[in-house]
């Protein structure tokens, strides 16, 4: 199997040689993906504890959309951005297009129904238990958002790495919306994509070593967290 | 427990249920029920399992709206706290479950931790303080719900079976707490199955069987000459089933 020794040797030499360029392109990927974490993690989170509190009309209409956008294909999420922020769409004056900006708010769009629709699965299930509880100690609705996103934050925790990973395994959206520029959006898959059309397999394979190690890293992190958690609640 | 240092002379509001009847899809649940709840007693709602007794003092708390009839206290509603059967206690150290009620009372942060170590102290729990609620034993989590019930002022303490799945000893334990929430000014309405219980604590009991009201007696009458059939097949210890709601 030459391609994928090769591969291997390639990824090695990239990675321990801290070669610049691919460090730019990890960094830039790294804060893309993050930072779409945290603004749809800001947003998700008391939206899904409000959709699983409030009551009203259109309700269960909004959860099935919800739900059914868990499932939006990336290039449609971009292809949407793009629209928006293309010189003669309605954002098109801030010229975002091609920025990483860009690429931030279609993974937000991407990560933002996955985070709210799951948050709202957990958040309604614990209520069942507190309600009653809750109602006694005499919670108005509002307050009752920061105790149920507290207490449910062991299985919140698997929810906002459900956001991470879309965020960071996806290439549609940030490929329409960042156009791979070298040096200004190119993240790693889209790095990968351009590689693998130029023959270019070994550093096409590299590259996605490199992903994935960063990927498991984040998330072994995170499993960490949760479990020292939970081992401390019992 | 500032406040209820000086409770006796501030009578607490009386509970008035004017034939407040509950249903639950159409189905009747509670037939209806006239009743006054008046001054610091400790009054037991008795009778045998699905005769109503969480349904009346769910309604009475106010978790539940009556499907007719009024219910209402005289005067100010007054601060009540209740505990529950199977306690639900937060997914945090007990301390914080402590802080969390505080916080939500509207006590200023500073205070919250000096106010929530005493209550745990009060109630036995001064040493698991930093212990996640969920972890600790059936009768140190009822403890610490009556620790959280205890920082809330309650002028009317409401309680569903408190002990029905404790041990004697945390039995003991709850009963006593029963007893210090009164001696402090808070009236009890608290739901058993247990006779002996009752004869303890009780000074009126409200006798339901099959979701009626059948008694509303002094405790010493209550249980010497129960006016109903049902009230004296459950004085004598027999097994009482209650019929299906009304």
């Amino acid at each position: 199997m030459p391609t994928s020794d090769s591969a291997f040797i390639t990824a090695l030499n990239l990675v321990l040689g801290l070669d610049p360029a691919l460090l730019a392109i990890v960094t830039l990927s790294l804060q893309v993906s993050l930072l779409a974490v945290l603004i749809a993690t800001l947003i998700g989170l008391p939206l899904g504890a409000a959709l699983a509190l409030w009551r009203f009309p259109g309700r269960g209409l909004l959860i099935v959309v919800l739900n059914a956008l868990m499932g939006l294909p990336p290039v449609v999420a971009g292809l949407a951005v793009y629209l928006l922020l293309s010189r003669a769409g309605p954002l098109g004056q801030f010229g975002l297009l091609f920025t990483p900006g860009a690429m931030v708010i279609a993974q937000v769009l991407l990560i933002l129904p996955i985070i709210a629709a799951l948050t709202r699965q957990q958040v309604e299930e614990l209520h069942g238990e507190y309600a009653e509880q809750l109602t006694s100690l005499g919670l108005t609705r509002l307050r009752r958002i920061p105790t149920l996103l507290w207490d449910a934050r062991l299985g919140l925790i698997t929810v906002v790495l459900a956001g991470f990973g879309r965020a960071s395994a996806e290439v549609g959206a940030v490929m329409i919306v960042g156009g791979n520029i070298d040096g200004v959006t190119r993240v790693m898959t889209t790095a990968i994509v351009l590689e693998t059309s130029k023959g270019n397999l070994a550093l096409a394979l590299g590259l996605g070593l490199v992903l994935l190690v960063l990927v498991t890293l984040i998330n072994g992190a995170a499993h960490l967290l949760g479990e020292m958690a939970r081992r401390r609640l019992g | 427990m500032t406040t209820l240092n000086q409770p006796l002379t501030q009578a607490i509001p009386s509970l008035i249920l004017e034939e407040v009847s509950f249903r639950h899809r159409g189905q009747p649940l509670l037939a209806p029920v006239t009743l006054r709840l008046d001054g610091c007693h400790r009054t037991l709602v008795m009778g045998p399992n699905g005769a109503g007794k969480s349904l009346l003092m769910r309604l009475a708390h106010g978790l539940l709206a009556p499907s007719q009839g009024r219910l209402h206290w005289e005067g100010e509603t007054p601060r009540q706290a209740m505990v529950f059967q199977r306690p639900v206690l937060l997914r945090r150290s007990a301390l914080a479950n402590l802080t969390h009620a505080l916080a939500v009372k509207g006590t200023p942060r500073r205070l919250r931790k000096a106010l929530a170590r005493e209550a745990l102290e009060r109630f036995g729990l001064a040493a698991l303080e930093a212990r996640p609620a969920r972890v600790l034993s059936g009768g140190e989590q009822q403890r610490l719900a009556l620790a959280r019930a205890w920082l809330l002022e309650p002028r009317v303490l409401f309680l569903d079976e408190p002990t029905s799945a404790l041990d004697p000893a945390a039995i003991q334990a709850v009963e006593a707490a029963v007893d210090e929430f009164h001696r402090h000014g808070t009236r009890i309405v608290m739901s058993s199955h247990d006779l002996h219980q009752a004869r303890r604590l009780a000074d009126d009991v409200l006798f339901l069987c099959g979701g009626r009201l059948l008694e509303h007696t002094p405790a010493e009458r209550f249980f010497t000459a129960p006016t109903s059939t049902e009230g004296r097949a459950f004085i004598r210890g027999d097994l009482v089933v209650s019929p299906p709601p009304p």
